[in-house]
Order: C-alpha cells, then sequence, then structure tokens
C-alpha cells in the first residue's frame, strides 16, 4: 500500500469516527444548551449552538418550586431497593444454578429464559388487577415487587457466569474445615464475587430507573411518582416550558450516566451477555 | 461433580432422614425466594393475562368479568386500527433492526482497529445505550419540535422539508420520528454485541489472508462475516422480536397518533389497557402478539435447520 493511500485511509477512519461521536453526543447536548437558556432567548436565539448567556435558573426552578426533587427521590428509593433486593435473590438462586447438580434445575433454567421471550406488555392488565385489591397499586412498594421480578431472571443468568469463574476448591476446603455451606457461601466466596455484584446492582438500577410502562399504569399520584411518571405528566401539562423539562431531563441522566462511565471499561469485554438483553 | 450426587450413589446412606433431606433440599432453599417471586409475579399475571382474552374485564364496569369466548378475537378481526397496528409493527421493527444493525455493524469495525484515543471514543459512541429510554424519546421529540429543536429549520434549509414544521404530527412520516431515535439509541447495542464478536477473530487468519494477497474486501467478506454469521443471526432475531415489544419510545413522542399513524401493536395493547382500562380486549390483543412472535421465532429456527442440512 502506498503511504498517501494509506494517509487517505486513516483520515477517513478518523473521520466517520468523528462523525458517530457527533450523532451520538449531540441529542445530549441539545438538552444541555436548552436547559442553560434564558427563556427570553429561547425564541429569538432558535438554533444558535450556544446560547449569548447561560443562566441555571430552569435548574434552580426545578429544585425548588417543583416536584422533581421528589420524584427523584422516589426513583432513588424504588431503583435502590429493587437493586438490593434483586441481587441478594439472584445470588442465591445464581450459586444454586452454578454450584448444584440437581433435579430440576433444567426447568428452572427453561422457566426464567421463559420469561425474558414473552411481551412483558401482556402482563400490565393482570397485575394491575392483582396488586390493586392489595393496595399495591399507588404504592412504591408494589413498584419494587414488580421490578424484582423482573429483573431476577436475567440477574441470576449474570451471578451464575460469575461464580462459575470462581474455583470450587474454595468452599470445599472451607466445608471440610466445618462450616456450613452457607458460611462458605457468604463469607468466602460472595466476597470474591464482589466486582460481579457491583455490576449487577448497576444494571438492575438502571433498568429499573429507566423504566416507564408499569410505572404509568400502576401509579397516579403525583405523591408517589417515579422519575418518568413525573416527567412525562410535566411535560403534557407545562408543554411550553422547554427550559424547565430539559433541566429536568438532564438531572434524570445523571444517574444513568454515573453508571456508565462505571461500566463501561467492562462492557466490550465481558458483558456481552448483558447487552443482549439490551 | 459434586459431593451430593456421590452421596446419593452409595449402595447404603447412613446418614439420617433428616440431614439427607436437609441436603437434597439445600440448592432448593437457595433458588426458592427468586422462583416463587417469578412464579407470582410473572407467571400467574401470565396465565390470568391468558383467561382474560376470553372475558370481559373493563375496570370501569363491576359487573363485568363474565366470560364471552371468541367475541374479543371476532371484534379484532373487524378491527382497522389493530390492522394499521401490525403493518406499523413490521415498518417499526423492520426499519429500526435494519439501519441499527447497517450501523452498529460500520462502528464495531471502525472501532475494532487500534487507534490513539479509541477508549474515549468508544466511551462516547456507547453512551446513548445508557440513556434511559423515556428520556431518549422526549429528547427526540424536542428535537424534531420546530420551537427548540433545530432539525425542523436544518431540514428545511436543506430543502426536504418546505417549511419548519414536526415531523412527528405529519401522519404520512410520524413514524420516522420514533424510528430515528430508536436507531441513535440502539446503534451502540448492535456495535458492542458485534465487536466483542470481532475480537474474538484470531489475528493470524488475517496475516495470513494478506500474505497471499486477499485485499480488504475479500478478507472481510470472506473472514469477518463468516465468523460473525452466528453472533449476527442470534442478534438480529432476538432483537427484532424485543424492538416489536418496545412501546416505550413510541408512547413518550407520539403517544400511536397523529390518528393512529405509529401505534404499533404493543403501544396499541398498552393503550387499550392503560387509557380505555379494557383489560379483556388488551389481553386479546396481547395473545395473538405473542402467537405471532412465536410463529416468527419457530420460522426463524426451521429457516436455519433447513440452511444446515443444505451446507
Amino acid at each position: 500500500m502506498t503511504r498517501s493511500k494509506r494517509i487517505a485511509g486513516t483520515i477517513a477512519h478518523r473521520s466517520a469516527i468523528l462523525v458517530y461521536i457527533v450523532v451520538a453526543l449531540f441529542p445530549l447536548y441539545w438538552l444541555l444548551k436548552v436547559s442553560v437558556t434564558p427563556n427570553d432567548l429561547l425564541y429569538s436565539e432558535g438554533v444558535r449552538l450556544w446560547p449569548s448567556h447561560a443562566s441555571v435558573d430552569h435548574y434552580l426552578f426545578v429544585l425548588k418550586h417543583s416536584d422533581f426533587p421528589r420524584f427523584f427521590q422516589n426513583s432513588v428509593i424504588v431503583s435502590g431497593s429493587t437493586a438490593f433486593i434483586v441481587t441478594i435473590l439472584a445470588s442465591c438462586a445464581g450459586y444454586a444454578l452454578s454450584r448444584f447438580a440437581f433435579r430440576g434445575k433444567y426447568w428452572i433454567v427453561i422457566l426464567m429464559l421463559l420469561t425474558q421471550m414473552f411481551p412483558l406488555v401482556m402482563l400490565i392488565a393482570p397485575i394491575f388487577k392483582m396488586l390493586s385489591p392489595l393496595g399495591l397499586t399507588n404504592s412504591l412498594t408494589g413498584l419494587v415487587i414488580v421490578y424484582v421480578a423482573f429483573n431476577v431472571p436475567f440477574a441470576t443468568f449474570l451471578m451464575q457466569s460469575f461464580f462459575d469463574g470462581i474455583p470450587k476448591d474454595l468452599e470445599e476446603a472451607a466445608m471440610i474445615d466445618g462450616a456450613t455451606r452457607f458460611r462458605a457461601f457468604s463469607q468466602i466466596i460472595l466476597p470474591l464475587t464482589l466486582p460481579g455484584i457491583a455490576a449487577t446492582l448497576g444494571f438492575v438500577f438502571t433498568a429499573a430507573w429507566s423504566e416507564l410502562l408499569f410505572a404509568l399504569m400502576l401509579i397516579s399520584s403525583s405523591g408517589v411518582s417515579t422519575f418518568p411518571v413525573g416527567l412525562l405528566s410535566f411535560v403534557s401539562k407545562f408543554s411550553v416550558d422547554f427550559g424547565q423539562m430539559m433541566a429536568a431531563g438532564v438531572l434524570a441522566l445523571i444517574p444513568a450516566c454515573l453508571f456508565f462511565l462505571f461500566i463501561q471499561r467492562y462492557l466490550v469485554q465481558g458483558l456481552t451477555a448483558g447487552a443482549v438483553k439490551g | 461433580m459434586t459431593t451430593v450426587a456421590q452421596h446419593a450413589r452409595l449402595p447404603s446412606d447412613h446418614r439420617p432422614f433428616l440431614r439427607r433431606l436437609a441436603t437434597a433440599s439445600e440448592p432448593w432453599l437457595y433458588s426458592a425466594p427468586a422462583l416463587i417471586l417469578i412464579v407470582a409475579v410473572m407467571l400467574v399475571p401470565l396465565a390470568l393475562g391468558l383467561s382474560y382474552a376470553f372475558r370481559d374485564v373493563r375496570l370501569l364496569n363491576p359487573f363485568s368479568g363474565g366470560f364471552v369466548g371468541l367475541q374479543h378475537f371476532e371484534t379484532l378481526a373487524s378491527d382497522k386500527n389493530f390492522a394499521r397496528a401490525l403493518k406499523n409493527t413490521l415498518f417499526w421493527a423492520g426499519a429500526s433492526v435494519f439501519f441499527q444493525f447497517t450501523f452498529g455493524l460500520i462502528l464495531a469495525l471502525l472501532l475494532d482497529r487500534p487507534f490513539r484515543g479509541r477508549a474515549l471514543a468508544q466511551a462516547l459512541v456507547f453512551l446513548p445505550w445508557a440513556v434511559p429510554s423515556f428520556l431518549s424519546g422526549l429528547n427526540w421529540a424536542w428535537l424534531f419540535n420546530p420551537v427548540v429543536g433545530p432539525l425542523p429549520h436544518w431540514l428545511t434549509a436543506l430543502g426536504i422539508f418546505d417549511a419548519p414544521t414536526n415531523l412527528l404530527s405529519d401522519p404520512q412520516n410520524a413514524m420516522w420520528g420514533p424510528i430515528i431515535a430508536n436507531i441513535w439509541w440502539g446503534i451502540p447495542f448492535f456495535a458492542i454485541t458485534l465487536l466483542a464478536a470481532l475480537q474474538a477473530i484470531p489475528r493470524d487468519l488475517y496475516e495470513a489472508a494478506a500474505i497471499d494477497g486477499a485485499n480488504a474486501f475479500q478478507r472481510f467478506w470472506s473472514i469477518t462475516l463468516p465468523f460473525l454469521a452466528p453472533t449476527i443471526a442470534i442478534t438480529v432475531l432476538l432483537r427484532t422480536v424485543w424492538i416489536s415489544n418496545f412501546a416505550d419510545l413510541i408512547i413518550v413522542m407520539t403517544k400511536g397518533g397523529p390518528a393512529d399513524r405509529t401505534q404499533i401493536v404493543a403501544s396499541y395493547i398498552f393503550t387499550q389497557a392503560f387509557r380505555r382500562l379494557d383489560f379483556g380486549y388488551a389481553s386479546a390483543i396481547a395473545l395473538v402478539l405473542l402467537l405471532l412472535l412465536m410463529a416468527y421465532s419457530l420460522l426463524i429456527v426451521l429457516l436455519r435447520q433447513t440452511m444446515l442440512r443444505r451446507a
């Protein structure tokens, strides 16, 4: 290959990458831009790439005079408890799948795969009907129960793959020394899977943070709205206040981006299984 | 493999009955909490939902709940909105998967080549993957809005639009709005999966091919593609099913409108349950969707087997 041809190839390659970066970031950039544009400049400066002066007024308003802090808090409670409970249940179930050969294991795997196949939108009506006499609609607890069940199968497979990577000799040695299996599991194996536990916590937290349809169906009072529900009702009520909506949008983006920064190193190497689910 | 299995095979087990029971039930104790929850919150509602499809279940009518046989399905057969939603689902899933896959493959190939700053570039292009779906929907709805978004003005400047109008309120082309948002959001997924598969291809194959004089296109065609084929097949299949069921973007961006032009089957089910509170009819549509998706998966599996047999 001649030198000039190689340079042309490199330039084409870098520009293609640049195009991808611009397309990926532009919508988020615009969100940020409108959120710091004062209202009087919003219409006069139309498609300018940055307002002639920026302000944080929209953020201050959203934080002080709207329900968003409560929505944010509700979402943190729901996503946090979901992630915490799912990780405990999935660690136990994943451990069982990884360490025991037992009758019925095959059926457990089939059952969990099945739950990943059918459209969850099918469950919206029956789950509403089941939860409503129990007083679990319009309640954060009800939402947590539903989210935990939806996320446990995938998290179990994820945890199983982490347990599979840890040699069995470790807990067998501990059990020969007289420890019960549960003690070996909780005091030797679990600490070794901490990175896996962190990844599972992160995945489930993000999934619960983003969930929209079941939250819309199960929650109708704004006191227990999660962030997506609150933002959507805000949009349909005050659809002219773009600056405030986008400031709220940027706030909703923060937890997701933090998680992403933390996880993105592992994305391509180890967590293809996680990516397959979306 | 495990001590449990070895013990079980011993001719006479002198351990007390309770100890043996404890050993046998151990894996079940570990998995029981997860299993009970899955059965109670997923399988029971699934069965209940299937029964709703044959019953009259309307939330606002306390006298509903009776068995109506196939009545919902008869209504469905002549429901023009459902027929349109089916057609829209094909377009939605087909266009989304096609563009997500094409751009995702190109991105994976670009990132597979080492260059300075690759880690940073990778982090930036994968960022949309982390954006919650409701937020990407809102974000794109705002970008298409002529009041705050630049896209209508730019498209007008390019001569694609006659005037800066909102794409999402144009009945002819509104579907492209959620599709574009979906492409933006889904490219990283395909790129991540395909990049992982690309990096598993042994490098010496390319070196050997280069020594034999194969050009870049020949190397792609006879090494890269065959190695990627299984990953491509499985991701495209799973993703098509997943996107057919994915209603978030549509519900956030257009709510199925204007005039049901962007309604897909999944969003139609949600609308029936959420707005009209007609759980029976919603469940009947859901049952049909389930059957169609199962038929699609079966078709792909059969197709694959015939192709394997021929090869």
